[in-house]
């Protein structure tokens, strides 16, 4: 039964912004489903707000919607683009509860739109706890198999309270319905806990519903990856099973594939549960996730959950095996069966099989703890990591120690030199799960701990902590051989022991293991992920590497392009990254090159073996690396190595990569030298006549204070050797200046402190460029919402700029082509500018690919990274204009006066953390970065533009209502117009005493309420904190100064996050939303689509 | 949990060294697994992930070489529970990566020292997906694997892997199946034993290598199995009155099994329900006049997509066949006992993998429906056959 014919064109929903749980899968999950419907002769039409994805890309679909993915936009879309069908699986919960708000509000049926992928009724069963729980039960009636944990659906404080006792005590496990990666869920061993953990669920969940259930912590913790089609073949693609035992987020878990510690029949007795599951579910067309614990003792297995959609889980599953589920699913839902597709890999066979595996895939997660200092870092059933790394061995250990040094993190890879510290303190450590866990284990077993106290510790299951003491006995050989033979060397490199590791533990330098490792002929090889365990031929070059015997890479003819991807997501490191280096691929395979990808990121689309003509699934180190060029070298010929686009992470292998004889393209390392080294940039500005803050060097309080007192304050400090604006902070006073330097442990006189004067009131703006060595094309302008001094990622921002005139940007244009000159960039450069005053001042230099590339491409239509790519391997910019990838005349720094306004906003993620007394943490912005996504609101004017990327971040402004103001001193003055605007458009004004005199004195009435360290008043007056929590504020202005008032706002805050209030921290925020709220007040608001802005945007430069 | 009994990662690496050399001349270098010793038959390779008990106790496998493309082997250890027979039936096995401490709840003992226990040479530490690759591109071959500290030349290991039998002509499935009958109680809804005699109905199974589960799978459809040997007669096999007969699985080469071929033709004559798995396949379609053929490197594994062409549906199917039978996939075959179809096709290569009469109550399949190891899609047809003995009573 082939294809529908009487679909003609498809709706597909993306998954937003990148947030924790819900993050870059969708983005490869979305893309490979839009290419393939477009394949199949489909209209598809799109839509997601995150600008960073390649889905979004123009060409991905034939309507691309970057607007609000809201129930209210979507409809305005479905209204204007009338599609046949909606494919609501694909992009995580956010589109399944918006298709499902949609059809609830009859929207679907008044527009006679069809639910393809998944019905209303399956996803119901799915999702709702209590559904679920008959599902399972009707599972069980039927074959005998599958239970869920005792549990009781709550609704109220009293339902829970009471739930405790029917399951017969603590320790429980909240879980609220319908919440994204496991948001708001945890373990209460107690009252207390219990009565925060349930408070936040019943908030958080849309249905005020949350689950109670028995603890099953420490069990065994597996997931089957399953697909149906409508003749009702299932296959189960890929068995997951945790090292980490229950309790620990499948997504901040370590996890393997395929599963390590079952039987056949015990496996078997999974797979017939979770093929009775998606049958009694009704998942009629595609894929859906189900969670297992098995108890260690006697395999009792109950049922946790399952996800009737693609998931985070879905896309490691492809990865791992090679079976592409979105893309199959989506073929599913347009009519195709399971076995009328064929296996990509192998071309021959039918997709209607389970792949089998003949490798071991480790996945490890990736948390950004160090950025929230204050958030508790036990890990639990609410997801906190931001990113994740996969590896490839031909065994555990060598996969394991893969993903490990893929995590690009200090401290990540076992360590076997030095004390490991005490056993019994070791193993206490190690029975709280947090990042970094399994080192704690390791240094437990190099402490003398036996395999029996560390499952006692942990309940890691006895074979994987086998595993580690395997790890820790080649160690101990390494460390006790005379010299390196070949054997043992091969035995460690099998193993997955680093060069890096290797030399620690031997006390050589990496390089000289690396070459006593060459003479001695131990070279790894490449093997194949084919799906099949070489039982077929593969057709498709996915490889990995291992200590084997028989390399599978074939020789090719054509010049290739190694691209060196980004790594696990982190914050700072995205989604962005990976679009440039897939951009890059694409572009250079159009220009005739072999592309060949190296990247460990499972959720990218860099990492789909269709994106380039080869993909290396790796590690992304120095040695990992080496030995791919070296591959490749006796492949063919390689036209260079790309290091530019994926972010810091190949940035800082460039030099190192050249010393060893590696072509590196673009940008040469010594220009990235001259951008990154004080001194060398400082010498590049003074060369060019460009001004930067003043700044200086101290090791000591009394030379930062002389610093200090010679520039004046506030002065922005920060350690010498970090990045990413890590333990970077705005210094107002002499006070605060004395206990940073007493508080950081990060200076020493080898690590000194660095002091920047801090530019006051100056607007910070990113300009992102090309260059080729002749001539610059200035991609785009963007002017930040918030003042200098908030980490560019973080702030909202507008391009074109909408309040810089020609002449400034005249001036920015100079200033980056002397530096881009000055520097030696061949390709992408991105500048941050101040403009304090009338001066520019240049805050810092990135010779590479930046986080705004997507969003200043999309936003202009050109796009930057394709033509970077290509200037790096020698193209022109007037080339490039000449071929048709750049315009023909005139560049981003000069669109024309009706050219539409976008606006990027960052996306937090303050409600995933939570301090050790489980307080929420504060949300102020600052100087490091803490977001992690971003959305765009694009429209033809400011306001509008802004309302949409506040309505795509965090949800629609509030157009009338209660407004709470409270704002430092320095703010009371630019706040006056923008709360007269409030008033006019229908606002209440609440404030704090202080703010509320201020606006009384200019005419503005606002009702006083009492701060919370006030308390309740004698007559029963709530506080502010008491009114968010009850629902009783719309909008939420409140902007922190210095540490003065810290706490009172750091509540107010918090409550605002607690019950998803929108909350402004800037007074430009502020300024911001008040345009945006007058136009949402003024009329209706359209959708337009990406093509169209690009129609409009040619036709005006033509 | 189980201490380690394979010693520590240094005693491993100094285990006996292993070679395995193929009939080709391709040798690999490796490291002594379970018994130390030498070991011949053909080597083929097995793409399971799980169910290495049920594999090493196959009667198939009787004189193969099994290469496990899983890399990890024995993690899970040996129970009592799963074994598919009394004893270990592989010539010997190779894997890459063997356990050191088996984990869990039903393990009773290693899977090394089970190997040992039982004389199973194998190697380990090799690159078994060159290996595989190897198979896959030349064909199943003989195969030797020598183990020790005195290994004999490189040319003497060649000569003496060439001087073992092949597989093709090989007539292995009485030395594998019981001598003497047994009966297998039906299983009550109570989950007891159905007192001998007192079954709905009876099924007399021709062991021919014969798994455990396959009449486990008909007890617990109420029948009672009356299991003999391969030689047994006609006779023998009305003498227990059977409802049904059925014709396991079992090693070598169906063009030697002109035995169980003619029990057949007799049983097909008197139009009593016969049901095949596997070498029972293979026999019906000798029975009927079709050829069999040995397949390049066979099917061994538990994911192979079967598609039932009476419903249309696809069944991820558990698969251990290095010879198929050769019937037309397009048309109805004319047949001395009526018409005949082929029922069942792999997907993956269009191999027959099942058969049915149109005329007589009788079907069969190549692949394994009793699934240990592997998926339990095809449980129905054990149904099927119950519905042939209904039907054959009404």
């Amino acid at each position: 039964m082939p294809k529908r014919t009487d679909i003609q064109s498809v709706l597909v929903i993306g998954s937003g912004p990148i947030v924790i749980g819900q993050a870059a899968e969708f983005d490869y999950s979305g893309t490979q489903a839009c290419r393939v419907l477009k394949a199949e002769g489909l209209r598809v039409i799109l839509v997601n707000s995150n600008p960073a994805t390649i889905m979004t890309d123009p060409e991905i679909a034939d309507a691309t919607y970057v607007e609000p993915i809201t129930p209210e936009f979507v409809e305005k879309i479905i209204a204007k683009e009338r599609p046949d069908t909606l494919l609501p699986t694909l992009g995580g919960q956010t589109a399944l509860n918006t298709a499902i708000s949609m059809h609830e509000q009859g929207v679907l049926e008044k527009y006679g739109v069809e639910l393809i992928g998944a019905n209303v009724e399956a996803i119901n069963k799915g999702e709702d706890r209590d559904l679920f729980k008959g599902v399972v039960e009707a599972v069980r009636a039927k074959i005998g198999h599958g239970e869920s944990a005792r549990s009781v659906i709550c609704h109220s404080m009293d339902d829970v309270i009471q739930g405790v006792e029917t399951l017969g005590g603590y320790p429980v496990v909240v879980r609220p319905s319908f919440t994204m990666g496991g948001a708001g869920s945890g373990f209460a061993h107690d009252e207390e806990e219990l009565r925060r953990i349930a408070g936040q669920g019943l908030t958080l969940s849309p249905t005020t519903e949350v689950l109670l259930e028995e603890s099953i912590l420490g069990w065994k913790e597996y997931e089957l990856e399953l697909m149906r089609d409508k003749h009702d073949n299932v296959v189960v693609v890929c068995s997951i099973e945790n090292f980490d035992p229950m309790g620990v987020h499948t997504g901040d878990s370590i996890t393997v594939a395929p599963s390590m510690t079952l039987t056949d029949r015990e496996y078997q007795r999974l797979r017939d549960i979770g093929i009775a599951i998606i049958r009694e579910v009704g998942v009629d067309t595609g894929g859906c996730n189900i969670q297992f614990a098995v108890n260690p003792d006697d395999g009792r297995i109950i049922v946790i959950e399952m996800n009737p959609r693609v998931s985070r889980s879905s896309a490691l599953a492809s990865k791992a095996t090679g079976f592409p589920i979105a893309k199959i699913a989506a073929k599913l839902a347009v009519g195709y069966t399971l076995d009328e597709i064929p296996n990509d890999i192998t071309e021959k066979t039918p997709a209607s099989f389970e792949p089998t595996l003949d490798y071991v895939v480790v996945k490890a997660p990736r948390f950004a703890f160090e950025k929230f200092p204050s958030a508790d870092s036990t890990l639990t059933t609410t997801m906190k990591s931001v990113g994740e790394a996969m590896a490839i061995g031909r065994n555990f250990t060598e996969a394991l120690q893969k993903a490990l040094r893929s995590l690009e993190k200090k401290g990540s890879q076992f360590t076997f030199v030095g004390e490991p510290g005490d056993k019994a303190e070791l193993l206490a450590e190690a029975v709280r799960p947090t990042d970094g866990r399994i080192n704690s284990v390791m240094q437990a077993i190099r402490a003398g701990a036996t395999p029996e106290e560390v499952f006692d510790a942990t309940k890691i299951d006895p074979w994987f902590v086998d595993q580690l003491f395997l790890i820790k006995e080649i160690a101990d050989e390494l460390a006790a051989a005379d010299k390196l033979d070949p054997e043992l060397l091969a035995e460690a490199k099998r193993h997955g022991f680093s060069d890096v590791q290797i030399g620690e533990i031997r006390g050589l330098r990496e390089d000289v293991v690396r070459e006593v490792r060459h003479a001695l002929g131990v070279r790894p090889v490449y093997k194949t992920v084919d799906t099949c365990a070489a039982e077929f031929a593969a057709k498709t070059p996915y490889f990995y590497s291992s200590y084997d015997e028989e390399t599978e890479v074939a020789p090719r003819e054509k010049p290739a392009v190694i691209i060196l991807g980004s790594g696990p997501n982190r914050i700072g490191q995205g989604i962005e990254f990976d679009y440039s280096c897939v951009h890059a691929s694409f572009a250079l395979s159009d220009a005739g090159y072999e592309t060949v990808m190296v990247n460990c990121n499972p959720e990218t689309v860099s990492t789909d073996y269709d994106t380039s003509d080869r993909l290396y699934f790796e590690p992304l180190t120095l040695e990992d690396v080496l030995e791919i060029v070296h591959a490749e070298t006796l492949a063919g010929p390689i036209a260079g190595v790309i290091v530019q686009l994926g972010g810091q992470t190949p940035l800082g292998l460039s030099q190192a990569l050249k010393d060893n004889g590696v072509p590196v393209v673009g940008t040469p390392p010594e220009a990235i030298h001259a951008a990154e080294d004080r001194g060398a940039f400082g010498q590049v500005l003074a060369e060019a006549g460009l001004p930067a803050p003043k700044h200086g060097t101290a090791t000591t309080f009394a030379g930062a204070k002389a610093i200090a007192d010679e520039i004046g304050y506030p002065v922005l400090v920060r350690p010498s050797y970090v990045l990413g604006g890590r333990g970077m902070e705005i210094v107002y006073d002499e006070t605060r200046l004395a206990s940073y330097i007493e508080e950081s442990t990060e200076i020493s006189p080898s690590r000194p402190v660095l002091v920047d004067r801090f530019l006051d009131d100056a607007i910070e703006i990113d300009v992102d460029a090309l260059y080729d060595g002749h001539e610059l094309y200035l991609g785009g302008v963007m002017e930040h919402i918030e003042e200098a001094g908030i980490h560019s990622g973080d702030s909202a921002c507008a391009l074109p700029p909408i309040t810089l005139g020609g002449f400034d940007i005249k001036r920015l244009r100079a200033s980056t082509e002397a530096i881009a000159k000055g520097v030696g960039v061949r390709g992408l450069i991105n500048i941050q500018f101040a403009m304090a005053g009338d001066i520019l001042y240049v805050l810092e230099a990135n010779p590479r690919a930046s986080r705004t590339v997507p969003f200043t491409s999309k936003a202009t239509a050109v796009p930057l990274a394709k033509a970077a790519a290509r200037i790096s391997l020698g193209a022109t910019v007037a080339e490039l204009r000449a071929e048709g990838l750049l315009p023909a005349v005139g560049d981003g720094g000069e669109l024309p006066l009706d050219a539409p306004i976008s606006v990027k906003e960052a996306v937090m993620p303050w409600s995933r953390f939570r301090d050790i007394h489980g307080r929420g943490v504060d949300t102020i912005l600052g100087p490091e970065m803490r977001s992690t996504g971003e959305v765009m609101g694009i429209d033809s004017v400011f306001g509008t533009a802004y309302a949409k990327s506040q309505a795509g971040a965090y949800g629609p402004l509030p157009t009338k209502g209660r407004a709470f103001i409270s704002v430092a001193n320095r703010d009371k003055r630019s706040m006056i117009f923008p709360a007269r605007e409030l008033v006019a458009h229908g606002f209440e004004l609440l404030a704090t005493s202080g703010t509320a005199e201020v606006l009384k004195r200019n005419g503005i009435n606002a009702t006083v309420v009492r701060k919370q360290s006030e308390g309740e008043g004698p007559n029963g007056e709530k506080t502010i904190v008491q009114l968010i929590h009850e629902g009783e504020v719309d909008l939420i202005v409140n902007t922190p100064y210095g540490t003065g008032g810290r706490l009172d706002g750091y509540d107010i805050r918090t409550a605002a996050v607690a019950r998803s209030v929108p909350c402004l921290t800037t007074v430009q925020a502020l300024a911001a939303a008040v345009q945006g709220i007058d136009a949402l007040n003024h009329g209706d608001v359209g959708v337009r689509s990406l093509q169209e802005h690009a129609e409009h945007l040619t036709a005006a430069r033509d | 949990m189980t201490t380690s009994i394979q010693g520590t990662a240094s005693q491993r690496r100094k285990a006996a060294p292993a070679v395995l050399v193929l009939e080709d001349g391709r040798t690999f270098r490796g490291r002594a697994y379970g018994a130390v010793g030498v070991t011949f038959g053909e080597a083929v390779f097995s793409t399971g992930m799980t169910g290495y008990q049920e594999t090493l106790t196959d009667p198939s496998y009787h004189r193969q070489v099994v290469v496990m493309t899983a890399p990890h082997v024995g993690n899970t250890g040996v129970n009592d529970d799963d074994p598919e027979s009394k004893r270990i039936w592989v010539a010997g096995y190779v894997v890459r990566d063997p356990a050191r401490v088996p984990s869990n709840w039903r393990s009773r003992r290693s899977l090394d020292e089970e190997l040992v226990q039982q004389g199973v040479v194998g190697i380990s530490g090799i690159d078994t997906r060159a290996l595989t690759r190897h198979l896959r591109e030349r064909g199943a071959m003989r195969v030797g694997i020598f183990s020790g500290n005195a290994l004999p030349d490189a040319g003497t290991m060649l000569a003496e892997v060439r001087q073992a039998p092949e597989m093709k002509g090989a007539s292995l499935y009485e030395e594998v199946a019981t001598k003497e009958t047994y009966v297998v109680p039906a299983i009550g809804p109570d989950g007891e034993a159905v007192p001998i005699g007192a079954a709905k109905y009876t099924v007399a199974a021709v062991d021919l290598g014969i798994k455990g589960m396959t009449p486990h799978r008909m007890a617990e459809r109420g029948i009672e199995v009356h299991v003999l040997p391969a030689t047994a007669s006609v006779e023998d096999i009305y003498a227990v009155e059977p409802d049904g007969v059925f014709f396991s699985n079992g090693p070598g080469d169906p063009a030697k099994a002109e035995h169980p071929v003619s029990v057949m033709r007799a049983v097909l004559e008197r139009k009593t329900p016969l049901f095949g798995i596997c070498f029972g396949n293979q026999i019906l379609g000798r029975a009927l006049g079709f050829g069999t053929y040995k397949l390049k490197y066979g099917h061994r594994g538990i994911n192979q997509p079967v598609q039932d062409r009476t419903t249309g549906k696809v069944e991820v199917t558990a698969h251990n066949h290095g010879f198929a039978v050769d019937a037309p996939l397009d048309k109805v075959s004319e047949t001395p006992y009526g018409r005949a179809e082929v029922s069942h096709v792999c997907l993956n290569d269009q191999v027959v993998e099942g058969l049915q009469l149109l005329d007589r109550p009788a079907f069969s399949v190549q692949y394994h429906p009793e699934a240990a190891a592997g998926p339990h899609d095809a449980a129905y047809l054990f149904d099927r056959f119950v519905e042939l003995m209904e039907g054959q009573r009404a």
